[in-house]
Parts: structure tokens; C-alpha cells; sequence
């Protein structure tokens, strides 16, 4: 277990290290124009002046509030649909379908009346992002408390418990796994929908910064600002998935 | 206190709309007393009703006809965990606790004062010799195991009557042999009521005072065949010819049933001759 663990480890860092060691070849080498791909000293020199800003730090804070907002709203809106949903047998044959047939349209196509409805400030944005989310948590969490086994609850019931006791320890508990996975999904739906909505549209944020180097033809700001994106998503996902794995051994 | 610790009363059970497609009568004017302290297992083929007739014993749901009364009081559909503890087969034990948690749950549910839930379970859990298995989760234990876990879970809240729905059916027969003969020790220590769904003809003999031999569906109670022996019982019984004699004469009852049973699942039609 520890060794095949640790070779698991040297893989994926050394696939961080080709990538990294190929964009350092392709820039430096001058095979790929500085223009799309600078080389990493720049970069890092780029990204070195911008954590220094404050400008850096209030689009980073408009970022992760939208994101806090959109996801608080699609975590309350989906858990609490989709439980509802379960309580019926035929609520789950009709509105199940919907909702998964809704979640195969590319809400993008829609982001211009996001816009139109909520603005161009971080309503539209936290709208936006909130509507994605909403569908793989609100799937989930019908898939989570759908799948209930009756054996467990009949259980329960025998036992005395009531209606509290029987959702608070033998529903909830066995939908757990289900429904964390629906918010894992989601957190990252949400997270790509907001920065996504606000490179295409907005006025502030970090997705607006990006969108706002490349315009300028500062290309290693703007990979300075990927760059962190990418460091953040890296640590949050990390950040989930021990949530995840605590909650999955309980 | 009267010497019938539950009562059944011209219990039909039928589910679905009578007459409309589908409709099935599960039971058909059962009735049939258990004294103190009795152990009987109702016996027949599969689809009988017998585990619908525990259920109603148990007040998991009300009969369409007929009642049932525990220590006098009515069941009338709602479980009484003061006076029933229910042991079904050992995947009901909630995976996602720990052995002494699925205790601790099954004593709070009962309304059981929380300063009493860690010596009733450490008892349970040692009367089958599972104590130091506390910390475990079911998944971690074999069948075996989860089964004397399951077993002791419905003893361990003290109720007098115990209803146990094929407890045993998931295990191999070696291992159901074992856990009979510590079920047979349990009881005789205990003295519960025990009425025990079955469709092993050698699990009733060995286990019971009294065997209700039901028929196929509808069901309804046949004959009752009595077992002389006391409690707690050996393997020896088993070898004994009394035992294969008590056996055959239930194989002998069940058969036509099981016939009737396989018949009408061959033949739609059959079924609602």
C-alpha cells in the first residue's frame, strides 16, 4: 500500500515536471513565440509583481465571494429540491429526468441573459454559477436519498426511532457518500462557471484580469494570473477531497 | 398477568384494492396465541406471509382485518420497542456505525438513558463473545460475526418479546448451526418470547417449543406441532430419531404447500384459483 502510494506520488510529480520542463524548452528555445507561450522566469517574475498589488488581492476577494455565494445558494436550493423530490416515487420518475435532461444544455449559451437580468457586476456571475452547480448537487442528492434502503429504516422504525431520528441517522448517513460527491462536483462547477463568466463578461474579478492581459497583449500576466488560478483550484481540491475522506470513514 | 404474551386475532392481510389486478391476500384469518417465555417459529413455504404476519405482530404496519395484542395491549400498527425488539437478517446493522455505535443507536432510539447504553451493549456484546470487536465496523467482521453482532443488538434492549425474521437465512449452514445452539443457550438464560420466521425445517425443530405450519398463500396456520424438550438443547438432539421423526412429519405437512407454492408461480392463473 505505502509503495504503490509513493509510485503513484513520482508519476504525477513527474508529470508536473514534463509539462513544466516542456514549457520551459518551447519558450526558451524560441520555438513557440513569446507572444502565446513566455518562458517561466517571466511568468514567475509577472506573478512576483502582482501579489505585491492590491488590485491583485480585491479581484482575487471579488473571485472567491462570488464563488462562496453562488455555491452557498446551489448547496441550499439542491440539497433541499432533491430531498423533496425522494419523498415521492413519482416525483423522482418525473422531475429526475428534467433535471438531468436540463443539466446536458450548456448553460453558457445563456450567460448573455444572466447579464442582461442581473447585470455585469457579480450578481450575474454568482447567478450563473449558482444555476450550474444546482444541477449535479441537486442530482446527486435525489441519487443519494433514492437509493435509501428500506431494510435500514424498517430497522429503525422497529427500534422505536422517529421521524427525526430515522432521517438524522439512517437516512442521512447512508445518502452521505452520494451527496458529498454531488458537492464536490458542484464546488468545481461553480468554481469554472464563475472565473469562466467573468473572463467572457464582467468588470471585476480575477477571470476579468485574465481576459483584460490578453486584450493588452501582457501575456506573461495573464499566465501569471493562470498560473494562480491553477494553484488555487490544485489546493482547494485537495482541501475537498480530505473533507471527503473524512466524512466517507465516518 | 395473564400467560399469553401475544395474542393474534383473525388477522387477514391483503395488499393492494380487493379485487383490482394485483391484489394478493397475504394472510387469510390467522390466529394463534404464544404463551410466556414460548418460543415458536412459523414455518412455511416462501410467499406465505409469515414474515408479514411478524411484521404485524410487531406493529411495522396495521392488518386489513383482525388485531393483535401484546401483554393485553392492542399493537394496533405502531411498533412498542418498550415491549418488541425486532432481529433481522445481520445486513440491518448500519454500516456506517461501529459495532457499539449500532448499539448505542438501537438503545437511544428505544428511549434508553444514555448512562445506561455502554454497559448494556459491553454485556450484550460479551453474552456472545464479540466484545472486542467494539470498535469495528460491520464490514470489517465476517457474516458470522455480524449475525451474533445483530443477535445480541436486539437482546440488549431488554424486551421481553423477540421477533426474528429468517436471521439466519444469509449464513451457511455450519454457521447456523452454531448460532442456533447459542440462540437455545440465550434464551434459556433469559427466558424471552421468541417467535422466529423460518423456511429451515431442521432450524424449528431444533430451536422451538412450538412449530405453526403455514400454508401457502394465502397463508394460514395448518397444524402446530409440538416439541417436547427442554431449553438450552444440544447438537445431540439432532441425532436423536425423535428429531428426524418431528422433521419428516414437517416436511411431510410443507410439502404440498411448497407444490401449491411453486405451481402458482409457474401459472399466473393459479394464483387467483
Amino acid at each position: 500500500m505505502e509503495g504503490s502510494s509513493f509510485a503513484a506520488r513520482s508519476i504525477q510529480l513527474s508529470f508536473v515536471a514534463i509539462v513544466g520542463g516542456a514549457w520551459y524548452l518551447a519558450s526558451e528555445t524560441g520555438s513557440v513565440s513569446r507572444l502565446f507561450l513566455p518562458p517561466p522566469r517571466e511568468v514567475h517574475a509577472a506573478l512576483s509583481r502582482l501579489v505585491e498589488t492590491q488590485a491583485f488581492w480585491s479581484a482575487v476577494l471579488v473571485t472567491l465571494t462570488t464563488i462562496a455565494k453562488a455555491f452557498a445558494m446551489a448547496v441550499v436550493a439542491g440539497i433541499v429540491v432533491g430531498y423533496l423530490v425522494t419523498r415521492s416515487k413519482l416525483l423522482i420518475k418525473v422531475i429526475e429526468p428534467i433535471l438531468s435532461g436540463m443539466f446536458t444544455i450548456p448553460i453558457t449559451l445563456f450567460l448573455p441573459m444572466f447579464i442582461l437580468f442581473f447585470g455585469i457586476g457579480t450578481g450575474s456571475k454568482v447567478a450563473y454559477g449558482a444555476t450550474y452547480a444546482f444541477f449535479p448537487i441537486v442530482l446527486n442528492t435525489i441519487a443519494a436519498f433514492s437509493k435509501a434502503e428500506e431494510r435500514y429504516l424498517r430497522a429503525a422504525r422497529s427500534m422505536g426511532a422517529n421521524a427525526w431520528q430515522q432521517f438524522r441517522h439512517v437516512l442521512l448517513p447512508g445518502a452521505m457518500p452520494v451527496l458529498i460527491t454531488g458537492l464536490r462536483i458542484g464546488f468545481f462547477i461553480c468554481f469554472a462557471s464563475v472565473l469562466g463568466g467573468e473572463t467572457i463578461s464582467s468588470v471585476a474579478g480575477v477571470g476579468r484580469n485574465i481576459a483584460l492581459a490578453a486584450e493588452l497583449m501582457e501575456p506573461a500576466r495573464m499566465y501569471a494570473w493562470i498560473l494562480f488560478v491553477i494553484l488555487t483550484s490544485v489546493t482547494l481540491n485537495m482541501v475537498v477531497h480530505s473533507i471527503e475522506n473524512r466524512v466517507r470513514s465516518r | 398477568m395473564s400467560d399469553i404474551a401475544i395474542s393474534i386475532r383473525g388477522v387477514t392481510q391483503r395488499f393492494g384494492e380487493e379485487g383490482s389486478e394485483g391484489s394478493v391476500l397475504a394472510l387469510d384469518n390467522v390466529s394463534l396465541d404464544i404463551r410466556r417465555g414460548e418460543f415458536v417459529c412459523l414455518l412455511g413455504p416462501s410467499g406465505c406471509g409469515k414474515s408479514t404476519l411478524l411484521n404485524i405482530v410487531g406493529g411495522l404496519f396495521k392488518p386489513t382485518e383482525g388485531s393483535c395484542t401484546v401483554d393485553g395491549r392492542l399493537v394496533d400498527g405502531a411498533p412498542h420497542p418498550d415491549k418488541i425488539a425486532f432481529v433481522f437478517q445481520e445486513s440491518t446493522l448500519f454500516p456506517w456505525y461501529t459495532v457499539i455505535e449500532n448499539f448505542h443507536i438501537a438503545l437511544k432510539f428505544q428511549g434508553i438513558p444514555r448512562t445506561e447504553w455502554d454497559d448494556r451493549a459491553m454485556a450484550a456484546l460479551r453474552a456472545v463473545g464479540m466484545a472486542s470487536f467494539a470498535r469495528h465496523y460491520p464490514e470489517q467482521l465476517s457474516v458470522g460475526m455480524r449475525q451474533r453482532v445483530n443477535m445480541a443488538r436486539g437482546i440488549c434492549v431488554g424486551t421481553d418479546i423477540l421477533l426474528m425474521d429468517e436471521p439466519f437465512a444469509a449464513l451457511d449452514e455450519q454457521t447456523r448451526m452454531v448460532l442456533g445452539e447459542d440462540l437455545s443457550q440465550l434464551l434459556a438464560a433469559t427466558g424471552k418470547t421468541i417467535v422466529f420466521v423460518t423456511h429451515s425445517l431442521a432450524e424449528a425443530v431444533f430451536l422451538s417449543d412450538r412449530i405453526a405450519v403455514m400454508t401457502a398463500r394465502p397463508g394460514k396456520i395448518k397444524t402446530i406441532i409440538d416439541v417436547a424438550e427442554q431449553h438450552p438443547r444440544s447438537p445431540d438432539f439432532m441425532l436423536e430419531t425423535r428429531f428426524s421423526e418431528l422433521r419428516n412429519e414437517c416436511y411431510a405437512l410443507l410439502r404440498d404447500e411448497i407444490r401449491a407454492t411453486v405451481a402458482a408461480q409457474r401459472d399466473p392463473q393459479f394464483a387467483g384459483a
